[in-house]
């Protein structure tokens, strides 16, 4: 009764503190070019109901996550049922292959304007998958990572403008430059601490968008280049329909190699080294790893997928200008690998269709996308660090081959 | 002094300062083949402080680190990168445990192996037989270092949800997977209990004898120290003040007085 | 030469703001060692909460010097318990997980804020009434430093002397610099550390209003997205004097404001903001730890 009692006070208060907080910015609405104040009280109302709601959500999931930490602490097993499904490899891979299909048959029972939602969804799958190698997996905070989506886009575009060169052409090429951006720029900036990094990349980032618009006699400024050629299948004429389905399948067959890719990469010697960097730095060079190299190899891989994606992007859109490399979609990037789980590849699959399309098809949450986003990367990191679906724990079997002297010939029971 | 007499870790006048604080006092140390060493001193002494010199991971103000691997040339340690050390044959563990907490114990295992293999990023996305053959190869190396320090039923648990002495004992394995010339051990007993302590004495002693490593050995733990390790270096306040023997450390007046109230007698 | 005074005093009134945001991050940087990426947008809500009050004023027909001071100290108030509820509900439930989840909860929180005053306000820009009078005695060198500059100058000043002060002087700037050199050790000693880091993020919010009042009348607009630029100058204000130290924030802030100028006015405008990012990753590479910042080095 009294911790009933005690809670509820404290909610009050809460409650009360946030009308004060937001009083002026939700309630009053001043226009000072046209001298006109309007008060919204109405909002008042929500605003001490939601929090006043929140707060006792708030301080129930605070006490589970602690509960919990201190399970983990006394080294009970604490994964979810969903969890150990996936860690059962069958029936991923089952999995997996139920969603290709489905993937692959998606434009033939809908329409192209369903088909364009879904490779824009597709495009995020692999810039997620891409910023994943450098954030989830080796640490790296990138807030910059469009830079390198908008060089791929670029290149193909002038490319395009003024050699005439084609899509697949330069579809590789767009992934090298941004590799190569990746290797130029992280090579002074990766030795700093992680916090540097994070406002350096932001600095980068904004530096591509203001060189795009100043940049007149190459990139056409703030208003950009358009007529981009669409990708071509061997000088076949398209309708725009067909040109849609087409990219479709191309950006399938890429998210499928980014996929394979980046698997094979995170249960590699490699993948394991940036895996180990992002868990303990020291540590990890006093293992003998090279953690210069390390860090660049994982940042401009990651740069590589953003830039052959961006070349995508153009051909899709087929006009491009600075103002769609902003930091909104640096930070859509990262909500995506925060939300999905940061190192884990099916979770960022989950967290790019999640985020891109939840605000596609529900208009009203439009709107509120990039609070909600803010919001859910906050709140990800106090309630669930690991994202929706934690990366997946490796297992490898022992075969018992004789290895050192002297090595004791009994297999392993799991 | 010992089977073998040949220098393996020499260290001379070793000199570490932070600021206006020398936490090493240009001091000597000499490890040789098949040897368990151990430096001891108070809390704040410089003993850890001497192994982030030797293992690179500070640089030191003064003084030589020359490492004697047989058979090859001698090489200077000083303002090389922790890796390059650690390629060159030191491993280490911390006495603040540092594992992969997020990693199984295995995997933290094969982290070791990185240095001693060679799959790059472009062999590891094509995954040809080489490299699953050099995977596999790190896989029984690092159950091979886990059965050795006794941790084969934990191998899938996450490293961080490990009991303490087993994370000590982890570290362990890991440092010894890098392959090492010396291992460098900083407290391993800390925060064990006897029944753990003497287990981890065993093992220091199996290393020692199957892996014909040498062992240099920081440890609170007198009793410990001196069944197993034979020289003895300690250090106050950043100057080495004595060497040699258990007993002629344990008789050391200057010793007995740095320990003043702790048990060295033991 | 009077291009160049003119340059020289418009470069020291924006470097005055940007040290004045800068201590915000240094500060708390000092004691959690978090860059608070929110603290641009404690600014923008300081600026933005001004002109509401300032602009509810003149709507119903006040004006003056007056209200400006009004509207200054309600957005002080106002940015002082933002930053105060952002530390709660942002940054203390992640005190002990790794820093990488601190710093995107920081980014998430910069995000969210930075949305929450669009939706709730306007996407525009929205003009901050002028209520800053000319005065009279600063007419014959109005052509090199005008009226705003001196009341930023000044009010930059005194703030600085303040905070000097507080921090020297007085008990809880005691505990705040205790605090800074080892938190465990000043939790040991019986300092509430809770406090201090509150009190911190609230000095430092408090500072930001004050910066984000005197650019909002001095450049005459306001938007959502103003907190998001001067927040990465001011951070890098902080890191080129040497982050945690506040004559650092200061001389930095400084510097970066006369680059600025000086670049604008005798290069061109249009890279002004590039050389914040040029000096930025100059600093980092040749001098992480800033002018005068100590080098660290990270004990194992
Ligand atoms: N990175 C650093 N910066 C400044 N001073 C340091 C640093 N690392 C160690 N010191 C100082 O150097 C001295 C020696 O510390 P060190 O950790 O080497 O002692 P130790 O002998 O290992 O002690 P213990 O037995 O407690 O582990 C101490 O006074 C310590 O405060
Ligand atoms: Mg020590």
């Amino acid at each position: 009764m009294k911790i009933i009692l005690r809670d509820f006070k404290k909610s009050l208060l809460i409650s009360l503190w946030f009308m004060f907080l937001t009083f002026p910015l939700v309630v009053v609405r001043v226009n000072t070019i046209e001298n006109v104040v309007v008060w919204r009280w109405s909002n008042l109302i929500w605003v001490a109901a939601g929090s006043f709601f929140l707060s006792y959500l708030w301080r129930y999931m605070l006490a589970r996550r602690n509960r919990r930490r201190k399970i983990a602490e006394e080294g009970v097993e604490t994964r979810g049922r969903l969890q150990m499904l996936l860690e059962n490899e069958q029936l991923r891979n089952r999995v997996l292959a139920i969603l290709l299909a489905l993937a692959l048959v998606f434009p033939l029972v809908f329409d192209t304007y369903q088909t364009n939602i879904m490779v824009t969804a597709l495009i995020f799958v692999v810039l997620g998958l891409g910023l994943n190698i450098g954030v989830g997996l080796a640490g790296l905070l990138d807030l910059g990572y469009v830079a390198f989506f908008g060089l791929g886009a670029y290149c193909y575009a002038i490319l395009n403008h003024n050699f005439d060169l084609g899509f697949w052409f330069v579809l590789p090429i767009g992934g090298m430059i941004g590799c190569l951006f990746g290797v130029i720029l992280g090579f002074p900036i990766l030795r700093l601490r992680g916090d540097y990094l994070a406002i350096v990349t932001l600095g980068f980032g904004m530096l591509f968008r203001v060189i795009m618009e100043n940049w007149e006699t190459l990139s056409s400024g703030p208003s950009g280049i358009a007529n981009i050629d669409r990708p071509g299948l061997f000088g076949l004429e398209m309708t725009l329909a067909q040109s849609t389905t087409y990219i479709y399948y191309i950006m399938v067959a890429l998210v499928v190699l980014t996929i394979i890719v980046t698997n094979r990469l995170k249960n590699s010697r490699i993948g394991r080294a940036w895996i180990a960097l992002r868990e303990d730095e020291v540590a990890c060079v006093a293992m003998g790893i090279d953690m210069g190299r390390t860090k660049l190899s994982a940042y401009a891989l990651g740069a590589f997928w953003a830039g052959m994606v961006g070349v995508i992007f153009a051909a899709k859109t087929t006009f491009i200008n600075p103002a769609s490399f902003t930091f909104m979609e640096s930070a859509i990037i990262l909500s995506i690998v925060v939300l999905g789980g940061m190192g884990s590849i099916l979770g960022v699959i989950l967290g790019a269709f999640i985020l891109i399309l939840l605000p596609e098809y529900l208009r009203a949450f439009a709107e509120y996308r990039m609070l909600i986003f803010g919001a859910a990367m906050v709140l990800m990191m106090i309630f669930r660090p690991q994202g929706l679906i934690s990366g997946l724990r490796q297992v490898y079997t022992y075969k018992g081959h004789k290895t050192h002297v002297g090595v004791k010939e009994q297999p392993i029971n799991e | 002094m010992n089977e073998s007499g040949r220098k393996l870790l020499e260290v001379k006048g070793l000199t570490m300062d932070f600021g206006g604080l020398r936490a090493v006092d240009s001091v000597s140390l000499t490890v040789h083949e098949g040897e368990i060493a151990a430096l001891i001193g108070p809390n704040g002494a410089g003993k850890t402080t001497f192994f982030n010199c030797v293992t690179g991971i500070y640089v030191p103000t003064k003084g030589d680190i020359l490492l004697h691997p047989q058979g090859e040339q001698t090489r200077r340690l000083n303002g090389l990168k922790p890796n390059q050390v650690t390629e060159m044959g030191l491993a280490r563990t911390f006495q603040n445990i540092r594992l992969f907490g997020g990693m199984t114990v295995l995997e933290n295992v094969m982290i070791g192996r990185h240095c001693r293999t060679s799959s790059g990023i472009f062999r590891s996305i094509l995954r040809g037989s080489r490299v699953r053959e050099e995977e596999q190869q790190i896989v029984e190396d690092s159950y091979y270092w886990l059965n050795k320090v006794g941790l084969e039923k934990y191998v899938n648990e996450f490293a961080r949800n490990l009991p303490y002495g087993a994370q000590r004992r982890l570290e362990i394995a890991r440092a010894m997977a890098t392959d090492p010339l010396l291992l460098l051990l900083d407290e391993p007993a800390a925060g064990m209990n006897p029944y753990e302590t003497s287990a981890l004495e065993v093992l220091i002693r199996r290393i020692s004898e199957e892996e014909k490593i040498a062992i240099l050995l920081i440890e609170h733990d007198m009793k410990l120290v001196m069944k197993i390790s034979h020289p003895i270096y300690v250090m106050e306040y950043g100057k080495k003040i004595a060497q040699g023997s258990p007993q002629d450390v344990r008789n050391n007046p200057r010793v007995i007085e740095a320990y003043l109230g702790e048990e060295v007698e033991a | 030469m009077d291009y160049f005074l003119e340059l020289f005093f418009s470069g020291l009134t924006r470097g005055s703001i940007y040290a004045l945001i800068a201590l915000g991050y240094t500060m708390v940087y000092g004691i959690i060692q978090l860059i608070n990426f929110a603290h641009g947008e404690i600014y923008m809500i300081g600026a933005f909460v001004a002109l509401i009050v300032s602009g509810v004023c003149t709507i119903y027909g006040l004006s003056g010097f007056a209200i400006l001071i009004l509207a200054a100290a309600i957005a002080a108030v106002y940015a002082a318990a933002y930053g105060f509820t952002l530390e709660r509900v942002a940054y203390r439930p992640l005190r002990g997980s790794p820093r990488l989840s601190a710093l995107i909860s920081a980014i998430g929180m910069s995000i969210f804020l930075q949305n929450y005053v669009l939706l709730a306000q306007t996407p525009d820009f929205l003009p901050f009434p002028r209520l800053i009078p000319d005065l009279a005695f600063i007419e014959p060198v109005a052509h090199i430093i005008g009226t705003p500059e001196l009341v930023i100058l000044i009010t930059t000043l005194i703030t600085m002397v303040v905070l000097t002060f507080l921090i020297k002087k007085t008990r809880v700037g005691k505990a705040m610099r205790a605090t800074q050199q080892d938190l465990s050790m000043a939790r040991l000693v019986g300092i509430n550390v809770d406090n201090v880091i509150s009190l911190t993020f609230i000095i430092g919010s408090v500072m930001a209003a004050i910066g984000g009042v005197l650019v909002a009348s001095y450049i005459g607009q306001v938007s959502f997205y103003i907190g998001f630029l001067a927040g990465i100058k001011a951070f890098t204000a902080a890191v080129l004097g040497g982050i945690g130290s506040i004559p650092g924030a200061v001389l930095g802030g400084l510097i970066i404001g006369w680059s600025e100028s000086f670049a604008a006015g005798y290069i061109s405008s249009d890279y002004e903001d590039v050389i914040t990012f040029v000096l930025l990753v100059v600093i980092l590479i040749f001098r992480p730890a800033g002018i005068l910042g100590k080098v660290h080095k990270q004990k194992v």
